[in-house]
């Protein structure tokens, strides 16, 4: 839009926020860039901080922050954390995962991504949602 | 020259002409919007775009600019005279969708058994156009497009000529699923559409109480158009999309009531044959 304040994200995204605001399942959203715009208050559990503390992350901080490894203990790379996979082939990713929250407690979970198409059909960014796995 | 904004039709969701709402109108969505250069293009298509159609006496081009395709933003396409007159060029603009092009969807209505006459069978030379989402021209007039929270696809207009912008967000409802009105710009559907303009046509079809029951239908309580009016900077706001059950007298108060919580921002009744210069 040529409006110089462009202050507002997709309709698509703010409508998923929305959804998550009142879900009881974790769920991170990021924009297409991977770029971590906003955990609900369940993935704040999970993740170990609030948003309020956190604010808008970037894809690079968020992994370095929120280490993931795989079942073997092998930490997954930038590129195969799931909503940057879903994101980048356009495809839902399913995966069980174990991950270090800010607060530095380790979690046990399955994380499900998929990648959020917009009206036009163009990617707009993508989502999280995680379920813990209290009991191996 | 000044861009002149002219209601045809406020009414929301149905018609509803009556004894009781003369003074708004019962016709469905319909704005005309007159650019400096001489250019014209309606905003929806509802029933009153009837009259509209009437006053072009001199084949031209027009552009119809639809917000969505519920039936109150597109009944009115079947009787807009220049469709039916072979030197008329009407553009139509829909939302963009990737099942169906605009004229398959407009066709479902325009053809029988709802309509006796199909689109492909109008006089006038007739183009329709996904809206793309990225700014486009339309004459002297620079349009975006943007998508708003509505049931189904559904498109907010910005306009600017010049230095004068109006916004139209007729079906829009921003507080969905939040705890009230949102209060980041950033998380707000239509913001970047209402920001700074003039003239914000948005609307304001239910009370406070009437909200509490209806979450979901699409539409705005009238203080969350003053909510979205302010946070964007808009320098009038005209109240649009009337309820179908609201008479003159409950719209005044609607009115007086939002004027009265809204110090700075001037509240301009959305009343059908109003005219606005911009």
């Amino acid at each position: 839009m040529h409006n110089p304040r462009m202050a507002q994200r997709d309709v698509g995204l703010i409508l998923m926020r929305q959804l998550a605001s009142g879900l009881a399942v974790p769920t991170l959203i990021a924009d297409e860039t991977g770029d971590m715009l906003f955990f609900n208050e369940p993935a704040e559990l999970l993740l170990g901080q609030r948003f309020d503390e956190t604010g808008d992350i970037l894809r690079g901080e968020f992994t370095s922050s929120f280490a993931l490894r795989d079942e073997q203990g092998n930490q997954i790379p930038e590129e195969q954390v799931p909503i940057n996979v879903a994101m980048r082939e356009l495809r839902a990713v399913h995966r069980r995962l174990v991950g270090r929250g800010f607060d530095g407690v380790d979690r046990n979970f399955e994380i499900t991504a998929f990648p959020l198409l917009g009206a036009g059909g163009h990617l707009i960014g993508g989502v999280a949602m995680f379920w813990e796995r209290k009991h191996q | 020259m000044t861009m002149r904004v002219s209601l045809w039709g406020t009414r929301g969701s149905i018609a509803s002409a009556g004894p009781d709402t003369v003074a708004y109108g019962g016709n469905t969505s319909c704005v005309e919007v007159e650019g400096r250069d001489g250019t014209i293009v309606i905003l929806d298509a509802g029933t009153g775009i009837r009259r509209v159609g009437d006053t072009y006496k001199q084949p031209r081009r027009i552009d119809i600019l639809l917000t969505h395709l519920h039936m109150d933003h597109i009944q009115g396409l079947g009787f807009f005279a220049p469709f039916f007159v072979k030197d008329f060029e009407v553009h139509v603009w829909g939302p963009p969708s990737t099942t169906q092009g605009l004229r398959a969807r407009l066709s479902r209505y325009l053809s029988p058994p709802l309509f006796p006459v199909r689109l492909r069978d109008v006089a006038a030379k007739l183009e329709l156009h996904d809206v793309p989402m990225e700014p486009f021209q339309v004459g002297g007039l620079e349009i975006d497009g943007d998508m708003v929270i509505h049931p189904g696809q559904t498109v907010g207009y910005r306009m600017t000529d010049g230095t004068a912008t109006i916004a139209y967000l007729p079906d829009h409802e921003p507080a969905l699923g939040a705890d009230g009105m949102p209060t980041d710009p950033a998380w707000t559907s239509g913001h970047d559409l209402a920001a700074g303009a003039d003239l914000l046509i948005h609307d304001a079809q239910y009370t406070a109480d009437e909200y509490a029951e209806r979450v979901g239908w699409g539409h705005s309580r009238i203080a969350d158009a003053v909510a979205l009016a302010r946070m964007s900077g808009a320098k009038r706001l005209v109240t649009f999309h009337h309820d179908p059950a609201h008479d003159d007298r409950e719209l005044d108060m609607m009115v007086e009531d939002a004027r009265r919580m809204s110090t700075g921002l001037e509240i301009l009744p959305g009343r059908e044959g109003a005219v606005f210069r911009v």
